[in-house]
């Protein structure tokens, strides 16, 4: 009874080489994907350069930062925010947080007229936009934790509830609008990193840098929180402050970054699902930094393949949303089995 | 010392702790017994601070569990919780090594790993430090979580169940070392049981709830009567004496 988690596991050559990787040390598994983002980066940053060599470089360092900082501040926050709902397939983006994103941004639209807006420095309406996003969310979560929904099946559930509740009222709210308004939405919540605002990149990188410097000494109290809620509780951990001060980060990163690039639905789950696979310990010390690193390759490396190999005919997130939706459905069954 | 005062709880309509006060003592192996269902798991979760009571205060030495500080609580208090399922993939060793958390904070002294040793030792647990949980029998895994809490080295420890899942001689082990933390240590431990002869060979104090109140408190010898037994369970139960201690007899 107690090895059919082992040996039900269906076996490939994927499922054989993470076999393999398991058998590194995980400082050489760090170090290996470390290796990996920086190549990846570089290869982004000078491979196929065609025209102006300067006007490249530039514009290719400043979509790299913010393909970096969204990477990483998503890894993160995926791992924390799993860590804290105690299980492995929902993330912010699963339980409705970019529906909230569209829905925020056409609302914005339809109480002020998009005429305010062109008007209203970037850096205002950014952190407008992110301050609201993060009340929000972190009002949505605190009270979907506080029912304490062990199930993993409902609170899936209430996240697609949530996102399609949004997505009707985004609708709804959308018909309202002029056409001129409308269009302006629609640029709004359209992700891309093809034109990024320098002023806002430097804003969202500094935030993200600093939410991730707030949650390294909450680590060591997540490794506890593995062990759940009543286990961490005996061992004096100060449970509800710890999922609050965690999910007030979450919050933090996911909406400063989405409201820098758009949302992404997927890529927090691929990322910190290959983070824990790939690096098996309860450290968040670990997990964080494996998920971090994976943010930043996922995220480069297909935005490479969008925009040089596949020369903009697909978006990183309809890439990201392909492969994001099929390991879900494969996520989703293996944990059902268990 | 370990102090309750008019605990209550409802579920719903249903009162699972009505007027709850006692006071375990210090220095002493308790036993807390009763049917299902008579509160006595609800009693450990609220003095373990895993749930609130409706009215009523509890305290472990001077410190009111209410609003006191969750790790100077855990520093004092271990508790073995009933439900040892576990969702994450942990080795044996981890495991234990949590329960240094509220001295080390996360960070283990040399100190730390020689009372995580003895621990995974004691409990015949050395040689599957490194084995996944989920690659241990139910009464292995038992054994790692009642590690865990004794790594804790607490002057109060809570055990729900301890004997779950154990065979005779990890149970009759477990019960001696658990008389020993007592004796040589002089801990306090308290835990719910079920097999009253256990209870009765091994622990100095017996409390018997029913229907979310103490119906019953004293010696082994003072509540393991006939009348006694059958008023908390409902049962006819003869009792026979054995070198002075009062075994129940009701398997048939």
């Amino acid at each position: 009874m107690s090895t059919t988690a082992t040996v039900g596991r269906p076996a490939g050559p994927v499922v054989d080489s993470i076999r393999r990787v398991r058998r590194w040390p995980i400082s050489v598994r760090l170090g290996i994907m470390a290796s990996i983002a920086v190549g990846v980066a570089l290869t982004y940053q000078f491979a196929l350069v065609t025209g102006a060599w300067d006007y490249a470089m530039s514009l290719r360092f400043r979509q790299l930062v913010a393909l970096a900082t969204v990477g990483a501040g998503t890894g993160v926050a995926t791992v924390m925010f799993q860590t804290v709902t105690h299980n492995r397939i929902l993330t912010p983006g699963v339980m409705g947080f970019d529906a909230l994103f569209r829905l925020v941004q056409t609302m914005f639209v339809w109480f002020f007229g998009s005429a305010i807006l062109v008007d209203l420095d970037v850096r205002v309406r950014f952190l407008v936009n992110a301050g609201v996003m993060t009340i929000f969310g972190l009002l949505l979560y605190r009270w979907i934790l506080r029912r304490t929904t062990r199930d993993l099946f409902v609170l899936v559930l209430i996240g697609i509830v949530l996102g399609t509740l949004f997505g009707s009222l985004t609708l709804f709210a959308s018909r309202l609008l002029s056409p001129d308004d409308y269009l302006t939405v629609q640029d709004l919540v359209f992700t891309s990193f093809n034109t990024i605002d320098p002023q806002l990149l430097t804003i969202t990188a500094i935030v993200t840098v600093l939410a991730i410097g707030a949650a390294v000494p909450l680590f060591r109290q997540l490794d506890v929180v593995t062990l759940g809620r009543d286990n961490a509780i005996t061992l004096g951990l100060d449970y509800r402050r710890v999922v609050d001060r965690t999910l007030i980060i979450v919050t933090v990163l996911v909406a400063t970054s989405t409201a820098l690039v758009g949302p992404m639905t997927l890529i927090g789950l691929i990322v910190a699902n290959l983070a824990r696979q790939l690096l098996p310990t309860f450290r968040h010390s670990v997990l964080a930094t494996g998920s971090a690193l994976i943010g930043v390759i996922v995220t480069i490396g297909g935005q490479f393949l969008a925009a040089r190999i596949f020369d903009f005919t697909t978006t990183l997130t309809v890439c990201v949303n392909f492969v994001g939706g099929v390991y879900f459905i494969w996520l989703l069954m293996r944990e059902a089995k268990l | 010392m370990i102090r309750t005062e008019h605990l209550t709880k409802s579920y719903g309509p249903t009162r699972v702790l009505d007027d709850v006060s006692i006071s375990l003592l210090e220095g002493k192996l308790t036993a807390i017994v009763g049917a299902n269902g008579a509160g006595k798991s609800t009693l450990l979760s609220i003095i373990s601070r895993l749930l609130d009571a409706d009215a009523g205060t509890a305290h472990v030495d001077e410190l009111d569990l209410a609003t006191a500080k969750s790790e100077e609580v855990a520093r004092r208090l271990a508790v073995l919780r009933q439900d040892t399922h576990m969702t994450s993939r942990l080795s044996v060793r981890e495991l234990v090594s949590f329960g240094r958390f509220p001295h080390s904070g996360g960070r283990l002294t040399a100190e730390d790993d020689r009372i995580i040793a003895q621990s995974l030792d004691f409990f015949e647990l050395g040689d599957l430090g490194d084995r996944h949980l989920d690659q241990l029998s139910g009464g292995q895994r038992q054994r790692a979580f009642v590690a865990l809490a004794l790594a804790q080295d607490t002057p109060y420890v809570l055990l729900d169940e301890p004997l779950n899942n154990l065979d005779m001689r990890h149970s009759v082990r477990m019960m001696r070392h658990l008389r020993g933390l007592v004796e040589q240590l002089n801990k306090s431990v308290v835990i719910v049981i079920h097999d009253l002869n256990f209870a009765a060979a091994h622990a100095d104090h017996i409390v018997a709830l029913k229907d979310g109140r103490i119906i019953e408190e004293g010696r082994p010898v003072d509540v393991m009567t006939a009348p006694i037994l059958e008023k908390i369970y409902e049962l006819p139960i003869d009792i026979h004496v054995i070198d002075g201690i009062p075994y129940a007899i009701y398997f048939r």
